[in-house]
Order: C-alpha cells, then sequence, then structure tokens
C-alpha cells in the first residue's frame, strides 16, 4: 500500500462556483472598502465636530440670534448687512494687510533657510531642529513679550528706534505699525516651521539633479532658482494654503497686542475678522450676526486659497511637467 | 510626482476645509461650575463673582466662622469690561454664575430687564432691610416693576481728585490737599493748571491718565446737575445727540487732549498699570473704589506719593454696585445671607476700611470710623471726611441697558483723539455713530 504523499487535489479550487464568486466578491470587496474605513474615524468625527458646525453656524447666520428670546429667522440679511458694515470691511482689511506682510516675508526667509539647513552642516539636527523652538513657546507668551517689546513708553523697539532718530512710535495707534508688529510675531512663530516643511521637500530631490548641473556648469544660485524652486511646487502650494489659512484666522496674537480687547484698538486698527467674528458673538451677543461673519471668513479663505494654489501653480518654474 | 500631486491636493483640501471650519465654529466653552453638591451633610460652597476691589477678604472669613459648614471663594477679574460678558452668557445659559454676582451700576439696567434671572431676596429676609441703604440705592436694587428685590447696595462712587503730591511739588504747584482744590474750580481751570504742570514737569510724565477717566467723571457730573441722564432716557431711547451733559463732557475731555495732558493709555489695561509705578500720569479722578485700585496697581513704591484733593466742578459719582443672587444658585438661601451680611452696615464699614469702597448705607456713613478714617497709602488723607458727607446727599443717574457697550465705543473714540488719530472736529460726529451701532439703534 503506497502512501500517496503528494498533496490532496486543492479542494477549495473545485468549489461550486456560487460559493467561490461570495469569496471573491467579499475580497474584493475588502481590498476596496477597508482602506476607507481604516480611514473613516477622521471622517466621522470630521462630520460630527467639523460639518455639522460648518452647517449650524450657516443656519444660526440666517437667523437674528440673541443671547436671550426667540430666533428670528431673518433669511440673508445678516449678510447683506455684513457687506455694508465698515468695521467689518476694516477688519477685513487688517487680515488681509498682516497676512501680506507676514507671509511673503516669512515663506521667503522659510525657503532660504531651508534652503541653508539643506547643505552639509556642523550640528545639522541641532540646526534644523532650533528652528522649531519658537514653535514649541506658547502663542500667549511669544504675544505678551511681543507686546510688552512693543510698548509705547517702555519698550525695546522704541528704545532701539531712537538711536536711529525714529520719534516714538505708539505701535497700538498706528495702524502700519501695527500690521508690522503683528505680522512679527507671526513670523517669530512660524517661519521655523515652514522652512521645516521645506526642507523636508527638498530632500525627497534627487541629487543627482544636482551633479548633473553642476557637470553643466550651473552655480548654486541657479540650481536653488532652477532646480530646487520648481521641484518643490508642491511644498510650497502646501504650505502658502497652510499660511493662508493661518493667516486669515488670526486671532490670538492681535488680540493680546491690544491687551485683550477685542476691538483691536482705539480705531480698531488691528481687529482681524476672527475678532470681528468673536466680538460680534460674545461681547455683543448677536450670535447670527457673528455667524455670518463667521461664514464670510469661510468663504473668504476658501476662494483665497484657491486662488493663491492657482498663482502658485502658474508661477512658481511652470517649466516643469 | 503626480501621485504625490494627487494626494498633496486632497489632503490640501481637507485641511482648507478643517481649518474653515475651525475658525467658522469656534466656541466658547468656558463654564466652569460653581457650587459643589447640593449635599446632605450640609458642606456647601458659595462662588462669589465680581471686579475691581471689593475688600471682603475678612468678611468672608468672618462669615465663614459663623457658618462653619460654608466655604466662599470669590472669582474676582480685575476689568468690568472683560467682567460683563462673562456674567451676561452665565446668567443668559443659566449656569455657570456665582452664587452671589456683583452688578455695577452700568449693567445693573441690563440685568434688571431679566428680572426673572434672579432670587427675590425680600423672600430671605431681606424685606426690612431698607432704611439700611440710601433710598435711591434700595430702590436701584428693585426689578422694574418694583416686585423683586434682585440687588441689595454695596458702595457708591462719589467723587474726588487723587493727584501726585511729590509731582505737583516739583512742578511748584501747591501740594496741600486744600490748597490744591482751590486751584480749580472748574474743569477750565483743571486744563489751565495741567499747562502749566506740563511746562515745568514734561517729558514722560503726563498731567491725566486717561481721556475716558475724565470723560466718565465729567459726564456723570453733569447728568447729575441736569437730567440725570446719559445716553438713553428712562424709556431707554438713545439721547446722546440731544442730551448736552454728554457733548458738555465729551468737548471738555478733547479740550484735555489738544492740552496735551492725557497720557492716553487705556484705563485698567497694562500700559495703564505701567505708567502708574513709572509715575507716567499725575492726576487721576478718584471714586472712593479707584482708591483701592490706585493701592492695588501702584504697590509699596507709590505708597505716600499720592493724596486726595477735590474735584473740579464740584462733587459728582461714579461707580458703585449691587450684590446679587442668580435664581441659577443651588444655594439660594445662603447665598442670599451672604449678600445681607457683606451689605450690612458694619460689612460695608470693613469693606470702606479694606478697599475705601465708600458705603451705601447711611449707618455705615455716619459711622465714626468712617467719618474718621485716613488713607496712609494717600498721605493719610482724611478720606471718611472727604467722600461720606458728599454720598449722603448723592442723586442717581439712569444708565441705559447698553450703556456699557455705548460708553466703551465714545472711549475709543476719544482714545483715538488723545493718540492724534482722529481729529477732534470729526472726532463727535464719529462718536455718535459709533454709539448709535453700539446700542444697536
Amino acid at each position: 500500500m503506497a502512501v500517496d504523499l503528494r498533496p490532496a487535489p486543492a479542494a477549495p479550487r473545485a468549489a461550486p462556483p456560487g460559493r467561490r464568486g461570495w469569496r471573491a466578491r467579499l475580497s474584493r470587496l475588502d481590498l476596496k472598502v477597508s482602506p476607507y474605513l481604516y480611514i473613516s474615524p477622521f471622517y466621522l468625527l470630521f462630520l460630527l465636530f467639523g460639518l455639522f458646525p460648518l452647517g449650524y453656524t450657516f443656519w444660526v447666520s440666517l437667523h437674528r440670534w440673541e443671547i436671550i428670546g426667540d430666533h428670528q429667522f431673518v433669511g440673508l440679511r445678516n449678510y447683506s448687512r455684513l457687506l455694508t458694515d465698515d468695521q467689518f470691511w476694516n477688519a477685513v482689511v487688517n487680515t488681509f494687510g498682516m497676512f501680506v506682510i507676514a507671509t511673503v516675508p516669512q515663506l521667503l526667509l522659510a525657503l532660504l533657510l531651508a534652503n541653508a539647513l539643506n547643505r552639509r552642516l556642523r550640528f545639522q539636527t541641532l540646526f534644523r531642529m532650533g528652528v522649531l523652538l519658537p514653535l514649541v513657546t506658547s502663542v500667549a507668551a511669544v504675544a505678551i513679550v511681543f507686546t510688552q517689546i512693543y510698548g509705547r513708553d517702555y519698550g525695546m523697539a522704541n528704545w532701539l528706534l531712537h538711536f536711529l532718530g525714529v520719534h516714538k512710535i505708539d505701535w497700538q495707534a498706528n495702524r502700519w505699525a501695527a500690521w508690522v508688529a503683528v505680522s512679527t510675531m507671526v513670523d517669530w512663530r512660524w517661519t521655523g516651521y515652514n522652512a521645516l516643511i521645506f526642507l523636508a521637500g527638498m530632500q525627497a530631490i534627487p541629487r543627482d539633479l544636482y551633479e548633473a548641473a553642476a557637470i553643466d556648469g550651473a552655480a548654486r544660485r541657479q540650481q536653488f532658482w532652477r532646480i530646487t524652486v520648481p521641484l518643490l511646487r508642491p511644498t510650497i502650494v502646501f504650505v502658502s494654503i497652510i499660511s493662508t489659512i493661518g493667516g486669515l484666522q488670526l486671532f490670538t496674537e492681535p488680540l493680546l497686542f491690544n491687551f485683550g480687547y477685542m476691538n483691536g484698538g482705539s480705531l480698531r486698527q488691528s481687529q482681524t475678522v476672527a475678532m470681528y467674528m468673536f466680538e460680534n458673538a460674545f461681547n455683543r451677543f448677536q450670535y447670527g450676526y457673528g455667524s455670518a461673519v463667521a461664514w464670510m471668513l469661510f468663504l473668504m479663505i476658501l476662494v483665497f486659497s484657491l486662488v493663491n494654489f492657482l498663482l502658485i501653480r502658474r508661477f512658481a518654474g511652470g517649466g516643469e511637467k | 510626482m503626480r501621485v504625490n500631486m494627487h494626494r498633496g491636493r486632497i489632503g490640501a483640501l481637507a485641511i482648507v476645509l478643517s481649518a474653515a471650519l475651525a475658525a467658522a465654529t469656534a466656541c466658547s466653552g468656558d463654564d466652569g461650575k460653581t457650587s459643589d453638591s447640593n449635599s446632605s451633610n450640609e458642606k456647601i460652597t458659595l462662588t462669589v463673582d465680581d471686579f475691581g476691589t471689593f475688600g471682603y477678604q475678612d468678611l468672608y472669613k468672618q462669615f465663614m466662622a459663623q457658618h462653619p459648614n460654608i466655604k466662599v471663594t470669590e472669582r474676582n477679574v480685575p476689568k468690568l469690561d472683560d467682567y460683563l460678558p462673562r456674567l451676561q452668557q452665565w446668567i443668559a445659559a443659566g449656569a455657570g454664575a456665582g452664587d452671589v454676582v456683583a452688578i455695577e451700576e452700568g449693567i445693573m439696567v441690563k440685568f434688571k430687564a431679566q428680572p426673572d434671572k434672579f432670587a427675590d431676596l425680600k423672600q430671605y429676609g431681606a424685606a426690612s432691610l431698607q432704611n439700611n441703604f440710601l433710598p435711591w440705592k434700595w430702590q436701584g436694587g428693585m426689578s422694574p416693576d418694583g416686585s423683586k428685590l434682585i440687588g441689595l447696595g454695596t458702595d457708591v462712587g462719589s467723587m474726588a481728585l487723587c493727584y501726585r503730591k511729590d509731582l505737583f511739588k516739583k512742578a511748584g504747584l501747591a501740594s496741600d490737599r486744600d490748597a490744591v482744590t482751590k486751584l480749580w474750580p472748574t474743569w477750565d481751570d483743571f486744563i489751565k493748571v495741567g499747562q502749566q504742570f506740563t511746562s515745568k514737569v514734561g517729558g514722560k510724565t503726563k498731567f491725566i491718565d486717561s481721556p475716558e477717566t475724565y470723560y466718565n467723571t465729567i459726564l456723570m457730573q453733569e447728568a447729575g446737575k441736569g437730567s440725570n441722564q446719559t445716553y438713553f432716557d428712562q424709556g431707554n431711547k438713545f439721547v446722546m445727540e440731544s442730551n448736552p451733559a454728554v457733548k458738555t463732557a465729551f468737548d471738555e475731555t478733547v479740550k484735555m487732549s489738544q492740552a496735551g495732558l492725557a497720557n492716553g493709555v487705556q484705563f485698567l489695561s497694562d500700559p495703564w498699570s505701567q505708567a502708574l509705578k513709572k509715575d507716567a500720569f499725575a492726576t487721576a479722578p478718584c471714586p472712593a473704589w479707584m482708591l483701592g485700585l490706585i493701592k492695588q496697581f501702584g504697590g509699596d513704591e507709590q505708597q505716600g506719593k499720592w493724596d486726595v484733593a477735590g474735584v473740579p466742578g464740584g462733587g459728582g459719582s461714579w461707580g458703585g454696585s449691587w450684590l446679587a443672587v442668580p435664581t441659577q444658585s443651588k444655594h439660594p438661601k445662603e447665598a442670599a445671607e451672604l449678600v445681607q451680611f457683606l451689605t450690612s452696615a458694619q460689612g460695608q464699614v470693613a469693606a470702606f476700611k479694606a478697599a475705601n469702597n465708600l458705603p451705601s448705607s447711611p449707618q455705615a456713613l455716619n459711622d465714626p470710623a468712617v467719618k474718621a478714617f485716613a488713607n496712609p497709602y494717600f498721605n493719610n488723607a482724611p478720606v471718611g471726611q472727604i467722600y461720606a458727607p458728599a454720598a449722603i446727599n448723592l442723586k442717581p443717574v439712569y444708565l441705559g441697558a447698553d450703556n456699557q457697550e455705548v460708553r466703551q465705543a465714545v472711549e475709543a473714540d476719544l482714545r483715538a483723539i488723545a493718540q492724534g488719530k482722529l481729529s477732534p472736529g470729526s472726532g463727535w460726529s464719529k462718536a455718535v455713530s459709533d454709539a448709535k451701532k453700539a446700542s444697536g439703534s
């Protein structure tokens, strides 16, 4: 009696066609659906804490919604009132003003910083981590210290400026000065962070491109503008969109710069849209109007991010395909 | 690269959406629950919400000694401007407020308009206390229809003027308090003295602290002389434009700024207390409660440098508060008892000694301990003599429900004028339109 040592013919393969189809479908389903299941916690939470409040805020913005009393439906009247509200437009101008003053130098500086960090350096990790330090400090601490520096009578900034013959600046009262002061706080915190993201993007650029360019006689500066910047385009898009969102939502720095007063100065010199939203909702208790401001801010960020995205895609080294 | 791009885009979009949402839905989630448990073993905590300085620390200790089962904690906010929105939110939400809340005169009408949010103190034995308070102060604590007693009076403002004795000497001005009072019968005289002072001292030391403190002083003074109202009439109609008291106060304050007297720091902001410490202003209007604030923010190094003189224009009042018990309190009975203890004549005398908050109780005002009280911090100024006699004759000024919001708007414009960022000529019309906006009318 010989023992058949060969494996038994694969029975499952001969399984009835119906069952086989079911299994295959299940495994195909597994392949297709599982990834979505894995990422679903984020989207479920997003639905609960993101999308729902977004919709509810819109619903509130359609009402005259006082802290007490009933909620009267007013349609889009809050929005039409906003469009003619000079305090709102003042806040919009302030927000964009500070955004431009803060973001443009910040991103350029971050790019140069990243380029420098991308070279071989002694204590490389130390330097790379070092640029993150300002981010570790709390916003409030940064804002309070900077506000002291920008003190009118006893601040360090004015003290230094007086050596240059500049007359005492009332940083809160002067609109441009206030914008610059707030922008420096933002830059202090975020330049290093953006530099690090740029650096990560730069390290993904293949070395041989640089080597080839060097052989062709391209100088470092040319390498930077012809290779680094174009290949960094996705990173630049990402960073500028993140900065746009952060910049347009600016709140804590200007608030603390104005000693916690939501109006942002005697003539609202540095009140941002986020502060105006808060002022309406939680100081004046006009929740409906405040929600309308919130939605306008949301739309502004959406539109502006899109514009940013398109602009940068077009301009940041259009040669790449 | 392509794949990356794609992911980047979706990621970016997700981030755009979620971050924007975070902005759109920013919600204040601050309501610390106050009193713990409705306890069977009777151990309870009463929370007192107030602002500025009330001078109650010793009184709490006494109260706790008398009631071993009760613990009293105070949550203090230095600035009334910060205190109001919190209190408003707590009261409207029906949760979060302390068992006892302080309500200042400028915001009292707003809260009295919601009488159902506050316990009727008459139900807790306060009905018989009427004679313990100045008649108008008692009346001010009643609900609009006069049926409920919402608050019991704590202090009244009354009015004097604090000045830096040492700096006046330095400027070659009279420095004795009676002589100083004679320097300025009117506000115009006050401005002249200020100009003399500035020409002698100058530098970083200005004559007055903030335009808004002087503005409020003059406004309450003028209103008290005439119509007894400021921005609103008794029907809560906006009358700022037609009320000469507001215009007079506004113009007088602008004159001070134009004369270069104002430091321009915002009252009670960090720069204000900094300026106080660094000798950057030489005078400040002093309702009785201000004495406590100057002492608190001036600290030891300012001890003995300040003194108290009479105010130009004669008399006046600004400020003063009531204590109330929100209906949301879990221990209204004990809270009402604490309110009655703190606002009793003895309580008011103790608060006066601790923080110079001038009593609203005639018994306390006539108490020898108050009348004879001299304040060592202010060169032993006889503050009891200075404030108490005038307080008995005070007349209340009606402040509308939106008083606080309107006041803040007008003050911002006055500050802008002092900063030189708003022309005095267009200041008034801007103030009126900002005030209208703030009052929602």
